[in-house]
């Protein structure tokens, strides 16, 4: 009863973010008007489910509640495997190369990233320390590749492909809008019907092997999921790194109980509501459109902090 | 029937099982004991797969544990490991119906819940079942677990010290109920024990395991003397006969120290 209650407040929220989002400070060409922010608004609703689906499922398999993609550093691999790209094709070889075509490599590259780097860590089971430390590192050192391999390519050639690279929440990487979207739609769909699966998968590998779970491939698969799910967002707006940990570390405190349905919809919700509320807000209130990642991250991270002070590691 | 066949295992270049064969015929309950360290809970994870098998063989009514799908297996054998690790934050009527999950894959149907509320009800856990698991006692906490192993409705029940953190009333109902379960639906329950009364108590067969090897095997009457226990556990135990049930009184009685070397 509360927590339907408290479903339907959070979905009037959501609503009143995008009512707010389309329609505040509308002058001129209306028709025009509306579509740019209509465009803008699907960016924003689908990196908002893209991250809540995937911090959620990242969290469920890794067995920790603090831990994300973002913080394990995935969305720095996505950038090194864009900048890999424009390094082994040029600048214009680059640009010309079909925007869908580059995605796909973007993320197959992630994907086959991820399965290298952090499938054996999840075998063997590593502790949250380590793994934090992996974060730390894997993160790091892909930045740090990143801007070597940027530093090799020619300048101009450079110059070239970072118009098409760089992407943020109130610039969104229109061009890819549509294959993100269909993306996010059947890897969402294939984790919400899940659900219940993750459920057991939430209560360890040992348990949910009782149950009849064939961990590895499932896990695996939710593994590959969260990368897809990941590139999409990258693609979009860039990285933000503490979106995901505020979004779902706020799930798991107004949930009655740890049900994979009922989290990825509140986590859902109030991604939207950070996201598209807080673009309004700041695009319209205090006038100053690009700071909003800025300020995700700042309240993010000060969770993080809070989460690790408190060592709710679970 | 569970049918163990020369198994061995070596974790960290150390032998934990040596050369295990073992016949489990279906029915009854079958107790395990031993020291620490004897292999009790690790023959009981190669058992139910959560171990990968690197010697021999483990079959359940024919099907070899290494290669039968999970799904079909969790629908022959539920198995309570000893350290079920941080609790999730679910109540205890879900954590209970997620033992129907083999049955159900999520999907709970009336059939199920007619099993989880069964369930709830032969462990003493109604009252609790709105509860969040992570907000419970320990003993609480582990008849949950009992429960949702029950729950999971198979013939072969592995249970790793159910007793942990019970008081005196539970553990005696739960053995109480294990009883009950083998005598009236024909479950096999195979149950890692270290009160050596209970077993003798409760089970139809005692097995003692000592550093990865059998070391004792058989009835109740068989394994409660003095000088079985005492190659078991490495001090003389005394054995009293209480009205017809044989006792072990392992207690430290104070000023009477038994086993150590008398001040001199
Ligand atoms: N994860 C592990 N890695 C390496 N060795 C292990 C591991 N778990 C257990 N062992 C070793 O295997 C041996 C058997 O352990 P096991 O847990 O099967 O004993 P047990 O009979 O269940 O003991 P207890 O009564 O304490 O539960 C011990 O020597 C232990 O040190
Ligand atoms: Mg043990």
């Amino acid at each position: 009863m509360r927590d339907r209650l408290l479903l339907a407040v959070l979905l009037c929220l959501a609503l009143m973010a995008i009512a707010a989002f389309m329609t505040v400070n509308l002058r001129g060409n209306l028709a025009f008007a509306l579509e740019l922010r209509g465009i803008r608004l699907a960016a924003l609703v689908t990196v908002a489910t893209a991250i809540a689906l995937s911090t959620v499922v990242f969290q469920t398999i890794t067995g920790n509640r603090i831990l994300t993609p973002s913080i394990m550093g995935l969305d720095a691999l996505y950038q090194f495997g864009q900048v890999a790209l424009v390094f082994a094709l040029g600048g214009l070889g680059f640009v010309s190369l079909s925007p869908h075509l580059k995605f796909g490599l973007e993320a197959a590259a992630l994907m086959l990233l991820a399965i290298v780097i952090l499938w054996p860590a999840l075998k063997s089971r590593m502790d949250l320390t380590l793994m934090l430390l992996a974060g730390v590192v894997i993160g790091g050192l892909f930045r740090s590749l990143t801007s070597l391999v940027a530093r090799l390519i020619d300048p101009q050639e450079f110059a070239i492909a970072q118009q098409t690279m760089v992407a943020n929440f109130s610039s969104p990487n229109t061009e890819l809008l549509a294959i993100a979207m269909f993306v996010t739609l059947l890897a969402g769909g294939y984790v919400f019907a899940r659900r219940n699966l993750l459920d057991i998968i939430a209560l360890g590998r040992d348990t949910a092997i009782g149950l009849g779970v064939e961990w590895n491939r499932v896990v695996l698969i939710h593994l590959l999921l969260v990368s897809l799910l990941v590139s999409v967002s990258t693609a979009l707006v860039g990285p933000v790194t503490f979106f995901g940990l505020l979004i779902a570390a706020l799930a798991e405190r107004l949930t009655p109980s740890r049900r994979h349905g009922r989290v990825f919809v509140t986590a859902m919700l109030l991604g939207v509501i950070v996201l598209v509320g807080g673009q309004t807000v700041l695009q319209h209130g205090l006038g100053q459109a690009s700071t909003l990642s800025v300020v995700v991250d700042f309240v993010g991270g000060l969770v993080f902090i809070l989460l690790l002070l408190r060592r709710r590691l679970r | 029937m569970i049918e163990i066949k020369s198994v061995s295992l070596v974790r960290e270049g150390q032998r934990v099982l040596d050369a295990i064969d073992l016949s489990l015929p279906k029915g009854g309950i079958t107790a395990l004991v031993g020291p620490n360290g004897a292999g009790k809970s690790t023959l009981l994870s190669l058992a139910a797969r959560l171990l990968p098998l690197q010697a021999g063989s483990i079959t359940i009514d024919g099907l070899p544990v290494s290669s039968t799908p999970g799904k079909v297996l969790a629908r022959k054998l539920a198995i309570l490991r000893q350290d079920s690790g941080p609790p999730p934050r679910v109540s205890v009527r879900e954590m209970v119906g997620f033992g129907r999950f083999p049955h159900s894959g999520g999907r709970m149907t009336a059939e199920d819940r007619e099993m989880v509320a069964q369930a709830l009800d032969r462990f003493e856990l109604t009252d609790l079942a709105s509860r969040s698991l992570d907000r419970l006692s320990g003993g609480q906490r582990q008849r949950v677990m009992v429960a949702m192993t029950y729950a999971q409705g198979s013939d072969y029940i592995l249970l790793d010290e159910p007793l942990n953190n019970l008081d005196m009333y539970h553990a005696r109902k739960l053995m109480i109920e294990l009883r009950r379960l083998a005598d009236e639906t024909g479950r096999t329950i195979v149950i890692v024990l270290h009160d050596i009364n209970h077993a003798a108590a409760s089970a139809d067969r005692i097995i003692a395991m000592k550093d990865g090897r059998i070391a004792a095997d058989g009835t109740p009457e068989k394994i409660m003397r003095t000088e079985v226990l005492e190659a078991i556990y490495g001090f003389p135990v005394e054995v009293v006969d209480a009205g017809g049930m044989r006792l072990a009184l392992q207690y430290a009685r104070s000023g009477q120290p038994r086993d150590q070397a008398r001040p001199s």
